[in-house]
């Protein structure tokens, strides 16, 4: 399994998905349920990410958001052929849709976990507000990983 | 007609907004003043230029500087590792890197060149050119491009991937690299690592080479399209070695003015202060830089692919050269001051890194162990580095404490400032004066920024903030007409 979170680890909240892989790690020692759990970082979504999806029985997406219900959205993704970019960074749909182009496989089943975000500024740490959203939505992962995610497909 | 920087009667038009521009990192917006009959009177890219990285890095040491400024960019992090490392070897007196560290660094650069320009021209700019700049808005992307042409989209994805593990065997991650050092580096690359990445660098040469190919057949196909869109005459800056080659890492400044005649050349860049200056306009967070010597009418100018590709006397591997030539060739030089030769440069200089890597890998320097050198400490210095979109300068102070005092970066897309808003006003008056406002059109606009890449140096991506809004607003303030496209 890939949990793959992006985020500036200088900009606020926007630190909130690596903060939470961050979390995982230090975690993972004592959870030997987990299994092979792959975790990854980048500043922005990128075409090339499409690539690491390869392998994976499942996928988690992680990243914060401006105005998601707190503390966090859970929601499962599908390749979507003509969402379109605003940025150079790529949305997680159309991730998945590069995955079906460029190796011409469904990519692994997805899902994206939305943590609500309140600032970010470049240089603050995580707000108090969200870092109680950080608590929620990692113990929201961590029992997924314990729990649903490690039932047969 | 004016130069539509500014209407005489502002207070009588309409007001037209693009905000914020898509596919271009950042926020950029729009305004485009028109009368009753459609006629443009101003046009202006205002673009939120980030300003808080003094404050960010102020009081720090400056050993952490390198590490800590990639966080102020997401698309070119190692562009601003290496330029504040550049700076910082000064300041550690380490005038000359050792043979092992300064192609390691080169190295490094070229795989940020090589992924940034795959990621411009397959993912961001390849919409535009291979459907049209009025394409279906749902058309212009590159899912649809990996529907309709999927080995583009597919070589595109790879060659960015190849790049970023150029980058990680350098800076020894993917992200958040540590590579790059005050004197030198942290490590070298093991012959193993060396062996592995040429094995797939023929094949990343042949693909920047048919790139090249791509937008050469662009230019011939559409060649008055092409040569004319955004059309403007200016000054180019950037970087070149000491024999007039094109060198992406090091060398002295050169300016030429639109006729190919120089204005500095080989100059020192600890000095640029002297010879470039910033114009600050009351309607504009960016500020507008220009030659001193030109004034701030006439002297500013643009930097990125297409001013180094113009101005440098050859460039140093065989292919990418060949192409050069070829492009100076193309219709009497036509190409040379057209915005859409950013993209035929741009692929130039992405064929050049290919090149170079292959060439690097190929160096036994590389996998050398003297990696860092000291010297007299000095309380100054100033790195400038070619990134994949134009010049850009670090300058620091530090006090005896090691603390930094001072920071000033220029980055390219402020170079780019004033070229950007020159091509944006020909473009509204080559295609929207007189007319009535249509997505497609408004697009054409978008099409003239993306040109140039502009990046904002902002890596907050937060979703949900970033749609596309255009408003027509009449002279009382109502809203008169809306276009909008989701992210």
């Amino acid at each position: 399994m890939l949990v793959f979170a992006w985020g500036n680890p200088s900009r606020g909240d926007d630190a909130l998905g690596p903060a939470l892989i961050e979390r995982l790690e230090a975690a993972r020692p004592a959870h030997p349920e987990w299994g092979e759990l792959a975790l990854l970082t980048d500043f922005q979504l990128q075409p090339e990410h499409a690539l690491d999806l390869d392998g994976h029985r499942r996928v988690l997406f992680v990243d914060a958001h401006v105005s998601c219900v707190a503390p966090y959205v859970f929601d499962r993704l599908q390749p979507q052929p003509g969402f379109g970019y605003t940025t150079h960074a790529m949305q997680p749909e159309a991730l998945l849709a590069v995955f079906r182009q460029v190796t011409g496989r469904e990519p692994p089943p997805a899902w994206l976990l939305t943590i609500r975000g309140l600032a970010f500024e470049l240089g603050e740490p995580i707000s108090a507000g969200a870092q109680a959203h950080l608590e929620a939505a990692t113990g929201f992962v961590a029992s997924l990983l314990s729990g649903d995610w490690q039932r047969p497909d | 007609m004016s130069n539509l920087e500014t209407a005489a009667n502002p207070e009588n038009l309409n007001r037209v907004v693009i905000e914020p521009v898509s596919r271009v990192e950042g926020h950029g917006k729009v305004t485009l003043l028109l009368d009753a009959d459609d006629r443009v009177h101003q046009v202006r890219l205002h673009i939120v230029e980030f300003r808080g990285f003094e404050k960010f890095i102020q009081g720090r040491p400056y050993w952490e500087v390198p590490v800590m400024v990639q966080r102020l960019c997401g698309i070119c992090p190692v562009s601003h590792h290496l330029a504040a490392s550049k700076a910082l070897d000064l300041i550690v007196g380490a005038k000359q890197l050792t043979p092992t560290a300064e192609k390691l660094r080169r190295l490094m650069h070229l795989g940020q060149i090589l992924q940034s320009h795959a990621l411009h021209f397959f993912h961001l700019a390849s919409p535009d050119l291979l459907f049209g700049f009025d394409a279906e808005v749902a058309k212009r992307n590159v899912v649809h491009v990996a529907a309709v042409v999927p080995e583009v989209a597919r070589k595109g994805v790879l060659l960015r991937k190849y790049g970023q593990e150029i980058i990680r065997h350098t800076a020894g991650k993917r992200v958040h690299g540590t590579g790059s050092v005050p004197g030198g580096v942290n490590k070298n690359l093991t012959r193993a690592e060396r062996v592995a990445l040429l094995g797939e660098i023929d094949t990343i040469i042949e693909w920047s080479r048919e790139a090249v190919g791509i937008v050469k057949q662009l230019f011939a196909d559409n060649a008055k399209l092409y040569e004319s869109f955004g059309r403007f005459e200016s000054n180019r800056l950037g970087l070149v070695r000491a024999d007039g080659a094109l060198d992406l890492y090091h060398g002295g400044l050169r300016a030429t003015d639109a006729e190919g005649n120089t204005l500095f050349d080989h100059a020192d860049y600890q000095h640029y202060y002297e010879l470039i200056h910033e114009e600050v306009k009351p309607w504009s967070y960016m500020k507008f830089p220009f030659i001193v010597d030109k004034g701030t009418e006439v002297g500013w100018y643009r930097v990125g692919p297409l001013a180094r590709v113009a101005q440098c006397d050859f460039i140093p591997t065989g292919l990418a050269e060949a192409e050069r030539v070829a492009f100076k060739a193309f219709d009497g030089g036509a190409a040379l001051s057209a915005p859409l030769g950013y993209h035929w440069a741009r692929m130039i200089e992405m064929l050049h890194a290919a090149e170079g890597i292959k060439e690097l890998l190929l160096d036994n320097d590389l996998s050398g162990g003297d990696l860092l050198l000291r010297g007299e400490r000095q309380l100054r210095g100033v790195g400038v580095i070619e990134a994949p979109r134009g010049t850009l300068i670090h300058h620091y102070r530090v006090n005896e404490d090691d603390q930094i005092v001072s920071a000033n970066l220029i980055v390219s897309t402020t170079h780019n400032n004033q070229a950007m808003n020159v091509a944006v006003r020909e473009v509204a008056r080559q295609y929207l004066d007189g007319r009535t406002l249509t997505e497609g059109l408004l697009n054409h606009i978008e099409v003239a920024i993306r040109a140039f890449d502009p990046c904002l140096s902002c890596a907050t991506h937060a979703l949900g903030r970033m749609p596309l809004e255009l408003e027509l607003v009449d002279a009382g303030g109502a809203v008169v007409g809306r276009l909008a496209r989701s992210g």
